[in-house]
């Protein structure tokens, strides 16, 4: 379980202040999607949370512990693109996390190591859904599935946090929905605290157990480069999400065709959207 | 119809290729007999039979004074020297294009050094070459290899620059230390690129090479072309010309053939 604590974290490139003061705590395992317009420094953050921003004052403590100055393994990460090596194979994308943690040298595991870490990469591999697909370049992949083989690669080394950065703004919506359920499922199933950009409201909500809104302040306007963005709303997201337990005992999401373009579409589980929702609940 | 919008049939899509071959060889019959119809000891333009005549002489038949087949020792030679050139140039600019690419402090130390350096024509130092490493093999492997390792060293260091940095931040978060990302992310990942540039500088390592023989040399393909010019043989000049060319063409088309076989993933993400 690892908590975040964000203090005073500022980050200025120049004259330009990116972000302002920025003052949070992230909860053991919870999953905080951040939302704002483009360019008001939520990528930017989530850059920092991976070391390869470093904050201009303040700093981020994970576990007490201030951030390394370079990306390690405890921060998984799933970019919107090129989050899987394009010479590898499904397999071959999934087993390089412990190729790299067994095989200093060589970097190339052999024999039975190779056959252990491949037995633990396809249940992985299954899990996502990619079972038939093991011997596949990401080339032969669908977008959705490619980022389906990310999330497995991140998997492996059993992060602590994991960040995605707009992982599924690139899908088509019925695919998107399939994939929400995916990480949803892989969230409740491990321990770790998620932190994810993206741009699309109802997937913070849906995928969120907390949604901050980054905006930048506009207290000058004739001086918009002196003031950051700074968080404008922080909303913890009901119901809450279900518990590792619910879900083995049979939990299943409400709506989970309501992204499903060609679902019927029942309307929406979160009442925070249409007055219709509100009048049902 | 606009022009554009036309395609040639399958069967145009297989002679139009062949045209222009066949009138260049038909304006050369043309211009051949001719100028032989005038004299017929011109020896500028040979008509096929004598052509045939030297190919035969060289390629089929030992030679009189030491017993070898010329175009074959030639072609050996040659070979040898333009293979191991390229070998030394792709060896050094996979190690030190990657190394310099991938690592900021190597960058900034080389890459304007090698930016100098690569700017030297490397002609115009080959006396310097055949004063340090004498008029045998040596010297004409180091021609190719200064003539070629800087543009293959230099493009490869760019082609790692261009890798996406998401991809170089993604290795690491699965734990991966700058060798282990060097051997299983980079390396892998330039094989290919690196094939492309060879390809690209075969020209020049065949002009290098053609130029180191034709200076100083025993045998080669350049050697023989600059030694019958003395005696005006085109007729000789002309097939081992044609013959160099099939070779330029045959490595190209080896190197693309592995590029395919043994990395297909890269095939693969150029949509083909």
């Amino acid at each position: 379980m690892t908590t975040v604590v964000v203090q005073n974290v500022w980050k200025q490139y120049g004259d330009r202040v990116v972000i302002e003061a920025l003052n949070f705590e992230i909860a053991p395992h919870a999953f905080v999607a951040l939302v704002g317009p483009s360019g008001c420094g939520k990528t930017t953050f989530l850059r920092m949370l991976m070391s390869m921003e470093k904050p201009s004052q303040g700093q981020i403590l994970v576990d007490g512990q201030p951030l390394p100055p370079e990306p390690t393994a405890e921060r998984g990460v799933v970019f919107q693109r090129y989050s899987v090596f394009p010479h590898l194979t499904v397999l071959g994308n999934v087993i390089l996390g412990h190729e790299f943690a067994q095989a200093r040298f060589t970097g190339r595991l052999f024999g039975g190591a190779r056959r252990r870490a491949i037995e633990e990469a396809r249940r992985l591999i299954a899990s996502v859904g990619l079972g038939e697909a093991e011997r596949k370049y990401p080339a032969q992949l669908s977008g959705g599935m490619q980022q389906r083989l990310a999330l497995a690669q991140a998997l492996i080394k059993r992060p602590k946090i994991l960040l995605l950065d707009e992982p599924f703004g690139a899908l088509d919506p019925g695919i998107r929905g399939d994939i929400h359920q995916l990480m949803l499922k892989l969230w409740i199933e491990t321990e770790m605290t998620v932190v994810m950009v993206t741009h699309d409201l109802p997937e913070a909500f849906r995928l969120g157990t907390r949604v901050l809104a980054f905006e930048r302040s506009a207290r000058a306007v004739e001086e918009p480069n002196r003031f950051g963005a700074v968080i404008t709303h922080d909303i913890e997201v009901w119901p809450p999400k279900p518990t590792r337990k619910a879900v083995a005992g049979g939990w299943t999401e409400r709506h989970p065709e309501r992204d499903d373009p060609t679902g019927k579409g029942t309307g929406r589980d979160d009442s925070a959207f249409t007055k219709k929702d509100i009048v049902t609940a | 119809m606009r022009i554009l919008n036309r395609q040639p049939d399958s069967v145009t899509r297989l002679l139009l290729p062949m045209l222009p071959f066949v009138l260049i060889l038909a304006a050369y019959g043309f211009a051949s007999s001719a100028r032989l119809a005038v004299n017929p000891d011109d020896k500028l333009l040979p008509n096929l039979a004598s052509l045939a005549d030297a190919v035969h002489r060289f390629a089929f038949m030992a030679d009189r004074r030491t017993g070898d087949y010329l175009m074959l020792n030639d072609t050996l030679a040659s070979l040898t020297r333009l293979l191991s050139g390229l070998a030394i140039s792709t060896l050094i600019a996979g190690v030190f294009g990657i190394a310099i690419g991938m690592i900021p402090y190597l960058r900034s130390l080389l890459a304007s050094v090698l930016a100098a350096i690569s700017l030297i024509p490397p002609l115009a130092i080959l006396p310097i070459i055949f004063i340090v490493a004498g008029l045998g093999e040596a010297s004409k492997i180091t021609l190719i290899v200064i003539g070629t390792a800087p543009f293959l060293l230099r493009d490869l260091a760019m082609r790692v620059q261009e890798l996406p940095s998401e991809e170089i931040i993604k290795a690491q978060t699965l734990g991966g230390s700058t060798w282990q990302i060097a051997l299983r992310v980079v390396v892998p990942q330039m094989l290919p690129r690196l094939l492309d540039a060879v390809r690209l500088s075969l020209g020049s390592a065949w002009l290098f090479l053609i130029s180191a023989e034709a200076i100083a040399a025993e045998s080669g393909l350049g050697y023989r072309i600059f030694l019958v010019r003395r005696y005006f043989a085109m007729d000789v000049i002309l097939p081992y010309v044609a013959w160099i060319t099939f070779l330029a063409f045959m490595l190209d088309y080896l190197l693309r053939v592995v590029q395919r076989s043994a990395l297909p993933w890269f095939a693969l993400g150029r949509g083909r």
